[in-house]
């Protein structure tokens, strides 16, 4: 036996994975609430006393511990850089690839209400970036001596313009800043260069924000640094696809990650037109790709998920699911402001748990949509063109669904279904014949910590241990 | 008008719906060997597309191809646009077939003008070689 744990401490729990290397099997897995404003150990040794106790692991054979966090808020960033669509959506990627929160983005000069905005954010990294290499000089040194004379205290990220980088550097460090430089997100229009940048922000978190968010205790225990969440997931999302020295993987997927406050989507496939003939317009896209939608989660953001479905649709949906719900008296306003309030609600009713399908199903819906390039018909004088903006998901290999909905849902796979590809919207390039698998263990996180340290191992689990769902009908 | 400073970039599209790519790659290798940088763009690039690229690496002139005769309509109110980007002193140059064949071999100076009724700082028929229009920017840059 060579146990390793691994855990995330989340926003709502901290999870433990107990797995064996030597066996490649996972032993158990246990969770209870995360405890960041006291002391986050608390939470910790609860989580640890039930896996004890469900599984009977002797603690005493633990030989390694990973770790990752969303708790605190995450790792929460501010975006700046020039035209909203180039450097700015460059630096928006670099973000959410190194697994952040992009709490406000801005393009072009900012002014002091942005500066106000952004200290009032309390981001943990600022990342500022514009103009390609050898290009606009003058917006990012603006934008540079504004945040030199603000307030903010975070480390700032300098990933723009080379040629003024040192400038901006010492302008900000003359004021006490934290600087630290990576190379240009977009140094030319055509290569988005993002991965040096998302190595700092690693660094930076490893640095300072473990500390700031109170993991220190968290990261003593492990014994090492602690990694955001949706890095780990999207660790094991690359890992999954592409294989690892002496094992293959999956192929091309795309994961659906379904929370109580966010829905993330990490699809790893190669960028490829619709059609041989297709136009594809912005930025290149890269092969392994994160998106966030801050605004769908089933818990604190289930009203907003509701707003968008509308009351007479969910209610269609739920009826499809749960039919005897027409013969009680569930007012599904109250409903989801019950769970919105009660973000650590387990359903534990039918009916419960079905709504709760028809939040997650919707969410995803949404989520992989707005992940999914589109692909639409242009009308020109030399016939039709077929116009694609994004990536193309068609011809996904596999998707995967994972989050607690997966692990205690009713009909998680109805979750999945809703991210394929829909007739009645053909321009979404949502994936359409892939094979479906559900992450019953709630394993992707860990899969992503163990991926750092035992690649093949960790693929080797993943894929034993992830259940292949087929669809109805 | 006068530029502030030369930065040796240009922008080289298609414009519109037009898929024409070839003239717009001659044109890139001919920047290029010159010194220069060049975002190119391909082909069906909209207004905003040119814009956007020149503003990120701070261009001296976008160059704008158009092959299959709707070029006037097309460039139509991209000065505009560059003063509400901030690119008011960028060069606008359009080339290839601009407008339909008859009318350009009849009436090219008609064409040119109305290009430069939009803005435009030069027009060039599609007999132009590559070189002439690099010879014409660096003149208009001073560059020599």
């Amino acid at each position: 036996m060579s146990v390793c744990l691994l855990i995330d401490f989340g926003s709502t729990y901290t999870k433990i994975l107990a797995v064996d290397l030597a066996g490649e099997v996972i032993l158990g897995r246990a969770q209870a609430p995360t405890t960041i404003e006291t002391d986050v150990t608390i939470g910790l040794r609860k989580a640890l006393n039930e896996l004890v106790d469900s599984c009977g692991l002797d603690l005493d054979q633990v030989e390694n511990k990973f770790a990752s966090s969303s708790a605190a808020g995450g790792l929460k960033m501010a975006a700046i850089g020039l035209v909203p669509e180039l450097t700015l959506e460059a630096a928006r990627r670099a973000c959410l690839g190194a697994g952040a929160k992009v709490v406000c983005s801005y393009g072009f000069e900012i002014d002091k209400e942005v500066v106000a905005e952004i200290e009032a954010a309390r981001c943990d990294i600022v990342l500022l970036c514009g103009g390609t290499d050898g290009g606009d000089k003058r917006v990012i040194t603006h934008n540079a001596r504004l945040l030199a004379r603000s307030g903010v205290d975070c480390p700032i990220l300098v990933a723009g313009n080379r040629v003024v980088a040192d400038t901006i550097r010492e302008m900000l460090e003359r004021e006490g800043k934290r600087v630290y430089r990576a190379t240009n997100v977009l140094p030319t229009l055509d290569i988005v260069q993002v991965e040096p940048a998302q190595a700092l922000i690693r660094d930076i978190f490893i640095a300072h924000i473990t500390h700031a968010k109170g993991l220190d205790k968290a990261a003593e225990f492990v014994g090492g640094p602690i990694i955001p969440t949706p890095k780990a997931t999207l660790q094991a999302a690359a890992l999954l696809a592409d294989g690892a020295e002496d094992e293959t993987g999956i192929g091309s997927l795309l994961v659906v990650e379904v929370g109580g406050a966010t829905t993330n989507i990490h699809s790893v496939a190669d960028q490829s037109p619709v059609t041989p003939q297709t136009v594809i317009r912005g930025l290149p896209e890269s092969r392994v790709k994160r998106t966030v939608e801050g605004d769908l989660g089933i818990r604190y953001n289930a009203p907003t998920i509701y707003d968008f479905v509308g009351r007479d649709t969910f209610m269609t949906k739920l009826r499809a699911l749960h039919p005897p719900v027409d013969g009680t008296d569930f007012d599904p306003d109250r409903h989801i402001d019950y769970l919105s309030e009660n973000v650590g609600h387990v359903p534990t009713t039918e009916l419960g748990l079905s709504a709760d399908i028809v939040l997650a199903e919707s969410a995803a819906s949404i989520a992989v949509e707005r992940h999914a390039g589109t692909a639409r018909q242009e009308f020109s004088v030399v016939g039709e063109i077929l116009v694609q903006h994004g990536k193309n998901l068609l011809e996904v290999e596999n998707l995967i669904g994972t989050g607690g909905i997966f692990r205690y849902g009713l009909h998680p796979e109805r979750v999945l279904q809703a991210a394929l590809f829909n007739p009645n919207r053909p321009w979404s390039l949502k994936p359409k014949s892939p094979k479906s698998f559900i992450d019953r263990n709630y394993m992707m996180y860990g899969i992503g910590l163990l991926a750092e340290h035992f690649p093949a191992q960790a693929l080797r689990i993943a894929k034993k241990y992830l259940k292949e769902t087929k669809f109805e009908g | 008008m006068k530029r502030r400073h030369v930065n040796k970039a240009v922008v080289i599209g298609t414009i519109g719906a037009d898929a024409h790519m070839i003239g717009g790659w001659v044109l890139e290798k001919a920047f290029r060997e010159a010194g220069f940088t060049v975002a190119f763009l391909g082909a069906v690039v909209p207004q905003q597309e040119f814009i956007n690229a020149a503003i990120e690496i701070d261009a001296d002139a976008i160059l704008v191809s158009s092959m299959y005769g709707m070029g006037l309509l097309d460039c139509e109110g991209l000065r505009d646009k560059c003063i509400e980007a901030g690119l008011d002193d960028i060069l606008l140059y359009v080339g290839g077939t601009v407008a339909a064949p008859i009318e350009l071999e009849k009436n090219w100076p008609e064409i040119e003008r109305r290009f430069r009724e939009i803005g435009f700082d030069r027009a060039f028929p599609n007999t132009c070689t590559a070189e002439e229009a690099v010879q014409a920017l660096k003149t208009d840059l001073g560059l020599e």
